[in-house]
């Protein structure tokens, strides 16, 4: 583990993506952590365990992992910055209360190192599969922002800015990676520590007539209170007031909702980020994340050396789903190929999308893989070049 | 300060029926803190789901209601967050040993600095008359029309053979034993456990025929006799009534002071730091 505060130096090591994942919390100032060990996860629980108290901050090696991110919520009402790592089968169990945390406006991070399912699955390889569970696995309508790095070193900058999202909008935040991203090694430099600026949480400025729900009128996000500092409030999981207190009322339910869905939907410029290469003159793209990324990466390259018109899309940010720049896809590529190890849960938003923007001149194909490998190289040139 | 005090009065009226126990323990709550002049705004209540988790509305403190069995998890959380406050989690015989059972043996064996006060009206009252871990057996509930075949749960014994450190039980009708009971909890520094029977008129009481709110309270009256007394009786006298009072009292290390401990012991002193850059024994190469 390397030192990550204080120094002018930069960093440059061999490191596995889970490494990466916790040391870029660490620079966004993780100071509690709550986990259940979970492959293929539990590199991120161990160095937490050995690193947290050396800073002064929290590990708990909960009891399952619904206990997990209920200490995670709690910890963060008390001011801390905290963050929970675990795989789908604990990521399931963690949807009550991913809904809670999203109501509630309590900042946690998840990191949700993606292994094949459903169930115990495959254990422990690789899949996509939980791309449409972090956007809706929990009950009701409610906002939530998911994350998918796409190297090791992302998985540094990823995390980082995961902890700021969650801190700015106050909403829960996941970071989605693989089996293949979390236990590959990669060489990366990470950015001088000192050039870190991690996004403290704005509290309120006065007791006297704090209403914890009431949205600040810079940014739209009401203003978080530490527990323990006297300001005397109330959380609940119930629909509430800007009091924070449980009403019955439609209007203020309905209004709560929607203020709740609005932090990100008027935010979508801001939080959505994707890598791109050679879109400009495409005429067959391929979008893709995480790692099948990096196979799709590869081939599109192919493609363009034996003359084939490609371009690459990788998304970095999977909710909310960047609308904008696979629109844009439409304008100008016949072909849309939608690479994931999943059976097209990327690819039912982007059909979405060119379906309603190309008006028929673009096609959504699907190249799905659930068997638990990753992408060959050779699989997605296939598709491009039209022989699968 | 008077009892009321403690109250966000603005809340009040609460939700809970005409009879119910629960205000009866709240206020035992309420009482046990300020004999104990526990400063308002260094305490933190914790509730689940279900009637007895509503209370925490009603309290002027940092509250937080949180889902269905987790309360305990929750405070987990803020206790090794913050020790230096003094975090309660309010629960019902269903959030606290059905759903979140796990969560309360797990909390008793770690010994963290949490006082659990278990409200036990034998029911689940919220969705109106289920039986619960804590129904008694052959009891009716809506789901055991019958009565029910399920053993219930020792509730002390239980915290006590999971660690926890400090273990009572009180009533609603005997209040100024809950209060003793609680204050007595709220002094231990690590895991304590106070269960507190209480009445149910409208799904337990009307269900099994016991009667309305007067008839509740003779009802747990009449089944419970005081650990002190219990042990100076025959053994014939003390057959089949529930014991009340300090059950166990075995105070140990508490968690969050041993992992603060832990910190003092490796944490690094980064402001004096300017050296190179250090690494540490999990290096991944």
């Amino acid at each position: 583990m390397p030192e990550i505060k204080n120094t002018s130096r930069k960093i440059v090591k061999l490191m596995q993506g889970n490494e990466a994942c916790t040391i870029g919390a660490l620079a966004a100032g993780l100071d509690f952590y709550a986990g259940y060990p979970i492959t293929p996860s539990t590199e991120i629980a161990e160095i937490c365990a050995e690193e947290l108290p050396k800073v002064g901050g929290r590990f708990i090696q909960m009891e399952d992992e619904i206990g997990s991110i209920a200490a995670i919520i709690g910890a963060s009402l008390t001011g801390r910055k905290t963050m929970t790592a675990t795989s789908g089968p604990g990521f399931s169990l963690m949807q009550e209360l991913i809904g809670y945390a999203a109501l509630c406006e309590i900042p946690i991070v998840i990191v949700n190192v993606m292994r094949v399912g459903p169930s115990t699955g495959m254990p422990t390889s690789t899949a996509q599969g939980d791309v449409m569970q972090a956007r809706w696995g929990t009950h009701g309508d409610h906002p939530i922002i998911a994350l998918a790095p796409g190297n090791v070193r992302e998985c540094f900058d990823l995390t980082l800015r995961a902890f700021d999202l969650a801190e700015k909008y106050r909403v829960p935040v996941i970071v989605l990676t693989d089996e293949v991203i979390g236990h590959m090694r990669e060489k990366v430099e990470l950015p001088e520590p000192r050039s870190i600026h991690p996004l403290k949480r704005k509290a309120p400025s006065s007791r006297a007539g704090y209403k914890p729900y009431a949205a600040d009128p810079e940014g739209g996000v009401p203003l978080m209170a530490p527990f323990g500092e006297g300001y005397r409030w109330h959380v609940t999981g119930l629909y509430h007031d800007e009091s924070g207190f449980p009403t019955q009322k439609p209007a203020v339910a309905d209004t709560l909702i929607r203020r709740l869905q609005k932090k990100v939907d008027l935010n979508v410029d801001d939080i959505c980020e994707y890598a791109s290469e050679s879109l400009d003159d495409c005429e067959v793209a391929v979008v893709s994340f995480g790692s099948s990324a990096m196979s799709a990466l590869s081939a599109v390259r192919r493609a363009r050396t034996e003359g084939i018109k490609a371009g690459f899309l990788r998304l970095k940010t999977l909710w909310p789903f960047p609308e904008k720049v696979v629109a844009s896809l439409g304008s100008h590529a016949k072909r849309v190929i939608v690479a994931e190890m999943n059976l097209g849960q990327v690819a039912l938003e982007v059909e979405r999308i060119i379906g309603t923007t190309s008006g028929g001149r673009s096609k959504v194909e699907r190249l799905g893989k659930v068997n638990g490998e990753l992408f060959h190289p050779e699989e997605v040139f296939n598709a491009i070049r039209g022989n699968t | 300060m008077p009892a009321l005090d403690y109250f966000r009065k603005e809340r009040l009226p609460h939700i809970w029926c005409p009879g119910c126990g629960h205000g009866a323990i709240t206020g035992a709550l309420v009482r046990a803190i300020e004999k104990l002049r526990i400063d308002k705004n260094k305490v933190v209540i914790v509730s689940g789901i279900g009637c007895s988790s509503r209370a925490v509305g009603y309290l002027d403190f940092d509250t937080l209601h949180t889902a269905h069995g987790r309360a305990l998890a929750y405070a987990t959380g803020i206790k090794l967050s913050r020790p230096e406050l003094h975090v309660i989690v309010m629960t019902g015989d269903g959030d606290c040993t059905a759903i979140g059972g796990n969560h309360f043996i797990h909390a008793a064996r770690r010994n963290i600095g949490i006082t659990t006060i278990i409200m036990n009206n034998e029911i689940y009252g919220m969705t109106s008359g289920q039986y619960s871990p804590m129904t008694p057996k052959g009891m009716l509930g809506t789901t055991a029309p019958y009565g029910n075949l399920e053993r219930p749960f020792d509730l002390c014994k239980l915290a006590i053979a999971s660690g926890a450190t400090y273990v009572a039980r009180g009533t609603a009708y005997h209040v100024p034993l809950t209060i003793d009971i609680i204050e007595k909890a709220l002094l231990n520094p690590g895991f304590s456990v106070v269960e507190a029977i209480s009445g149910c008129p409208t799904y337990f009481g009307r269900k099994n025929k016991i009667g309305g709110a007067v008839e509740m309270l003779d009802w747990i009256k009449d089944s419970t006799i005081n650990v002190k007394a219990a042990a100076v009786l025959p053994p014939e006298k003390v057959a089949g009534k529930v014991l009340i009072g300090e059950l166990h009292s075995a105070p140990e290390a508490e968690y969050a002071a041993l992992y603060m401990e832990l910190i003092g012991r490796v944490q690094r002193r980064y402001d004096d730091y300017i050296g190179e850059v250090r690494e540490c024994a999990s290096n991944s190469d």
